[in-house]
């Protein structure tokens, strides 16, 4: 069983490359976007923690802004 | 009605929602992976390459659809000067392109046992290579200018120009002889592929298409956040 699962009749090479690839690009795809998601997030904190006190407050009475400090992982 | 596609007013519903297509999608991708590997049949002339189909054929179709829904975006965000449609636009770009690679490496892969080659310069697999240099294309104007408006008119017309080539992919295996097989799966007549291969085919494209919703709902996060960024400095 597991056998043909993994030769597929001499296939096996050609399909398993094909997945395998997909996989990888999945997986340089999601680290990418996560990667850039998160730098630009930590960007936005830092500034916000440069703010002075009453724009601080001005920029998070905007509910965009409430939502980017409250939502920690975005996924 | 557009008022209804407001940043402000999608952004919570968009930084909640990627976890839950992510579980999703790990749901929808195991399933179709097992149905695709191990419990659909092998072909009568094809073997089991014929699997490669179920990564290849949803890579394809989802890298189409994403093209032309970019199209339509760019195309309503140029004429309503709608900026969200083209920050919607430019987050599906990336997983486009990725999908299009897909689907020209697994066609490649797939092509070496059915025709004895890794490529050929036939019509259906040279329209597919020209769709994703203009996804490049697209990308790089993102990259290179800086003045959005200027980036919102090019990439617009970069979406329209490539959206010619859509059709030809389509009924290029129609308008010319080439080794791409016609196609097996129609929505308006019958289709030719038995069901123990498409219930596959159809969880397969399901999950790429979670797969390309997770991506572009991250994307389209980062680029509300750059735009608040810009907000904050000029506070």
């Amino acid at each position: 069983m597991i056998n043909e699962i993994l030769f597929m009749d001499g296939y096996g090479i050609y399909v398993w490359s094909a997945f395998i690839f997909t996989c990888l690009s999945f997986t340089s795809l999601y680290t990418i976007t996560k990667i850039q998601y998160t730098r630009e997030k930590k960007k936005f904190i830092a500034k916000f923690g440069t703010l002075e006190s009453e724009k601080a407050a001005f920029a998070k009475s905007q509910t965009i802004n409430k939502e980017i400090l409250s939502n920690p992982s975005g996924i | 009605m557009f008022k209804y596609f407001q940043p402000n007013r999608i952004f919570s519903i968009t930084s909640k929602a990627p976890k839950y297509v992510f579980i999703l999608f790990v749901i929808v991708l195991s399933i179709g992976l097992v149905e695709a590997l191990i419990l659909s049949p092998e072909d009568y002339k094809q073997s089991h390459s014929v699997r490669i189909m179920y990564v290849h054929v949803p890579a394809a179709w989802i890298t189409l659809g994403i093209f032309s829904s970019m199209t339509l975006l760019s195309v309503i965000g140029y004429i309503f000067k709608i900026r969200n449609f083209f920050l919607i636009s430019k987050s599906l770009a990336a997983s486009g392109l990725v999908f299009n690679i897909i689907a020209l490496v697994t066609g490649s892969i797939w092509g070496k046992p059915t025709w004895g080659t890794w490529w050929a310069w036939d019509a259906r697999i040279t329209s597919m290579l020209i769709l994703s240099l203009f996804y490049i294309m697209y990308l790089l104007v993102w990259r290179i200018y800086k003045d959005d408006e200027k980036a919102f008119k090019i990439s617009s017309i970069i979406t329209i120009l490539g959206i010619i080539n859509v059709p030809i992919i389509k009924y290029s295996v129609d308008w010319w002889n080439t080794l791409h097989q016609s196609s097996s799966i129609n929505i308006l007549s019958k289709s030719s592929i038995h069901s123990s291969m498409l219930l596959p085919l159809v969880i397969m494209t399901a999950a790429f298409a979670l797969f390309s919703l997770l991506i572009f709902l991250m994307k389209y996060n980062t680029e509300l956040i750059k735009i608040k960024n810009k907000g904050l400095d000029r506070l």
